[in-house]
């Protein structure tokens, strides 16, 4: 394998690779905007411009040296941009050198020559290359005295994502995105020279189910979201790691909150999953769900009407009905929205605290979701773990698809639902009415809320901590991003400045902490009042007893699916080897 | 040792000790005061002008086109008490941002007027308001409509700034 030296670190790297390709594997980043490991070179920004050298030959093929020994360093005319340049053993590459600086700081000074300077206004403020590198590459003074070139500020280039042609460094890191992983061949340079535009053919829009992964891509604000625009500053928000549950790929994402509040949702790169890449639907739609239309607190019902009533005295309603029945007139549905944690804990109180074998979840299959990228067709996110952790039918009891018979004809007389709305079957919907006793897990007020007799306020995805296996049986461990009264901010997640240092008498620290409880927890504090003996303190503890008892688990823990971003089922020990992860943006805060 | 010994000098004379001629000399310096010109200030009648380099409430500058803000948070970012809350919404305007809420925290504020020495559109300034005066928790959270203050009124710090920032 090919040598070479960057400022002064010898580095390894296969050959055929290109210097920044080596440099960034082996942890060093050279300043770069246009370059992306995922797309192709187009070499057009010149912002990763590198003094290159290599040993210098005599006529006769041998190496010259110097005195000491070490070969004479034979140094390239003129400088090579370090994405389209090749790597070759004994080549040397100066990053910190002053002809270097100066080729960087020209460069910076060329891009800002027309770039608006609106950074007060600019959503990627925060995040935004362009504004790094003028911290670390540029000396801050331009020579140029010309009034600045205008473009349109406000460009629709499709229904979720907005083009500021001003911004624009025209990298064309969008183009060959649409063009390369999209693949909708929209998008396109225009006119010339200073003038030049991103803009989409005529007749058609940007409207790509992938569109919005131009916006972390651009490295400058030139593309922004129309859903999030001007809602919150980057800094402002809180960013914690989690899973998006659209669909069964479990596509790595943080989820950016202020005051409580979703603000939006960010893919974060997991190279075995989703790469870079994460679909609109998700971050359009996996939000509003949390922030609205909540089930507030516990409720059962008294006369007709739901009543708000304690923890307490909800369990041990629920309790009191569940007793009532005979084990075989139960059914528990679990859920495949669920986590792996809620599932264990929800099939060891129907098997050994119900005693019933009547456990099934539904599957939401959706063939037209399913894309050859990353959708598929399985619309929730732990189908997989669901079934894994005992939750599925074991053909001993009553399954999903003979619930509504069994409904109908009065042999399953009370339902234990978790998380599961059955919104796309008004035929189930309709037979809830026929059940004596309708028990729910529900975080939003749907009508399965609006026909049960006990409903406990379960916390969204975003409020819990747990682990879904996605469609490649990859065990992903996701974190609470938004406070409850449960989870307090003791389970290490970040936080913003403001999440900090916010009192009680201030207004903008008022954010709604909501009385709702993670499914596992109130599964244990239901089964305890019916013989069960479990004394769970969080899901890390869930996990632990379910990692002791489920086989495919086996060896996994919290801390083990952090460091490898996942491990597959039944592979613990033998994890996919750890590779450097390509950022973007190393500024960002929080 | 950081013992300090009674020296001759820090003693009292006797004529100090015997205690009557100095209330005298007392008296006798009040007595001479009362026929000085007076420097007391009538003062809510008699207001002080102070000049532009005081740092009185920070306001927000309103020129005839609206606020100069465009909520970029950087004030709230900077202020040490956490006392600016920013919303920033969007409107049709050539600068697309603008304040949907700006609130100061008078009680948490501490005019050290990091906010304006940040602000990157010269939109939050400290006005000369020096008196402030709140009878609930709730009056001291101003909005926008207290923090606004037309251009003419700030042209003193306006001009303070301009010259030497």
């Amino acid at each position: 394998m090919p040598q070479i030296t960057i400022d002064g670190k010898r580095i390894e790297a296969s050959a055929g690779k290109t210097i920044i390709e080596a440099a960034t594997e082996s942890g060093i980043m050279i300043p770069h905007f246009c370059w992306h490991p995922s797309l192709s070179v187009a070499g057009n920004c010149r912002m990763c411009l590198v003094n290159v050298g290599m040993p210098k030959r005599a006529p006769d093929g041998s190496t010259e040296r110097n005195p000491d020994g070490s070969p004479v360093i034979q140094y390239a005319p003129k400088m090579q941009i370090a994405c389209a340049t090749p790597i070759a053993d004994g080549m040397v590459v100066e990053l910190s050198d002053k002809r270097t600086e100066t080729a960087q700081n020209a460069v910076m000074e060329f891009l800002l020559i027309n770039h608006p300077l609106d950074c007060p206004i600019c959503d990627e403020a925060g995040t935004c290359k362009l504004q790094e590198y003028s911290f670390t590459h540029s000396v801050g003074k331009s020579r140029f005295d010309d009034p600045k070139w205008h473009k349109d500020k406000r460009v629709p280039l499709g229904p979720n994502v907005m083009y500021d042609a001003e911004r624009c460094i025209l990298c064309s890191r969008c183009i060959r995105f649409a063009d390369e992983v999209a693949e909708q061949h929209v998008l396109t340079f225009v006119e010339r020279n200073d003038h030049v535009y991103v803009d989409t053919f005529p007749g058609v829009t940007f409207d790509s189910q992938y569109s919005m992964n131009t916006i972390e891509l651009c490295p400058v604000g030139a593309l922004t979201s129309r859903d999030f625009r001007f809602k919150a500053r980057v800094w402002e928000m809180s960013f914690n790691d989690s899973i998006c549950p659209g669909c069964s790929r479990g596509c790595n994402m943080q989820i950016g909150v202020r005051d409580n509040q979703i603000q939006r949702l960010e893919p974060q790169t997991n190279m075995h999953v989703n790469q870079y890449w994460m679909c609109d639907h998700g971050r359009l739609t996996q939000y509003d769900f949390v922030n609205t239309n909540r089930v507030q607190e516990p409720m059962i019902r008294r006369d007709g009407q739901l009543v708000p009533v304690s923890w307490d005295e909800a369990y041990k309603a629920a309790a009191n009905l569940l007793k009532r029945y005979k084990h075989s007139e139960i059914m528990v549905v679990s859920s495949s929205r669920a986590s792996n944690e809620d599932n264990y804990m929800l099939a060891n109180f129907a098997r050994k605290t119900l005693k019933t074998e009547n456990i099934d979840f539904p599957l939401h299959t959706d063939e037209s979701f399913a894309d050859s990228l990353l959708r598929t067709a399985d619309r929730s996110p732990n189908s997989r773990g669901a079934s894994e952790t005992g939750a599925g039918n074991s053909r001993r009891g009553v399954d999903f698809a003979h619930l509504l018979a069994r409904i109908n004809s009065g042999s399953i007389k009370a339902l234990y639902v978790m998380c599961e709305d059955f919104a796309e079957s008004a035929e189930m919907t309709a037979a809830l009415g026929k059940v004596e006793t309708l028990i729910v897990h529900a975080s939003n007020n749907n009508a399965v809320t609006a026909a049960a007799h006990v409903v406990f306020a379960a916390s969204t995805y975003a409020e819990a901590g747990g682990t879904y296996v996605n469609v490649q049986k990859r065990v992903q461990h996701f974190r609470p991003a938004v406070v409850t009264q449960e989870n307090s901010r003791t389970t290490g997640m970040k936080m913003s400045r403001w999440d900090k240092f916010g009192t009680q008498y201030d207004r903008w620290a008022q954010g709604e902490r909501r009385n709702c409880r993670q499914n596992w927890n109130i599964v244990q504090g239901v089964a305890n009042l019916l013989g069960g003996d479990w004394h769970f303190k969080s899901s890390e503890d869930v996990f632990s007893d379910l990692a002791h008892h489920v086989a495919p688990f086996k060896g996994m823990t919290y801390e083990l699916l952090d460091e490898h971003q996942g491990l597959i089922l039944d592979r613990a020990d033998s994890p996919e080897p750890k590779k450097e992860v390509y950022k973007s943006f190393t500024m960002k805060p929080n | 040792m950081n013992v300090t010994k009674n020296t001759e000098k820090e003693r009292m004379t006797f004529w100090e000790k015997i205690y009557l001629p100095e209330i005298a000399r007392g008296l006798g310096l009040t007595l001479k005061q009362m026929f000085k010109p007076t420097f007391v200030r009538q003062y809510p009648e008699e207001r002080w002008e102070p000049l532009g380099s005081y740092r009185g409430r920070p306001v927000l500058v309103l020129e005839e086109d609206g606020e100069r803000c465009v909520a970029c948070g950087l004030c709230a970012r900077v202020c040490p008490a956490l006392a600016i809350e920013v919303r920033a919404s969007e409107t049709e305007q050539e600068k697309e941002r603008y304040p949907m809420l700006f609130e100061i925290n008078m009680l948490r504020c501490i005019y050290c007027g990091f906010c304006e020495e940040v602000c990157p559109e010269e939109a939050i300034v400290m006005s000369k308001d020096y008196d402030l005066v709140f009878t609930s928790t709730e009056d001291a959270v101003l909005g926008k409509d207290k923090l606004l203050m037309p251009v003419e009124q700030l042209q003193d710090r306006l001009e303070f700034l301009r010259r030497w920032r």
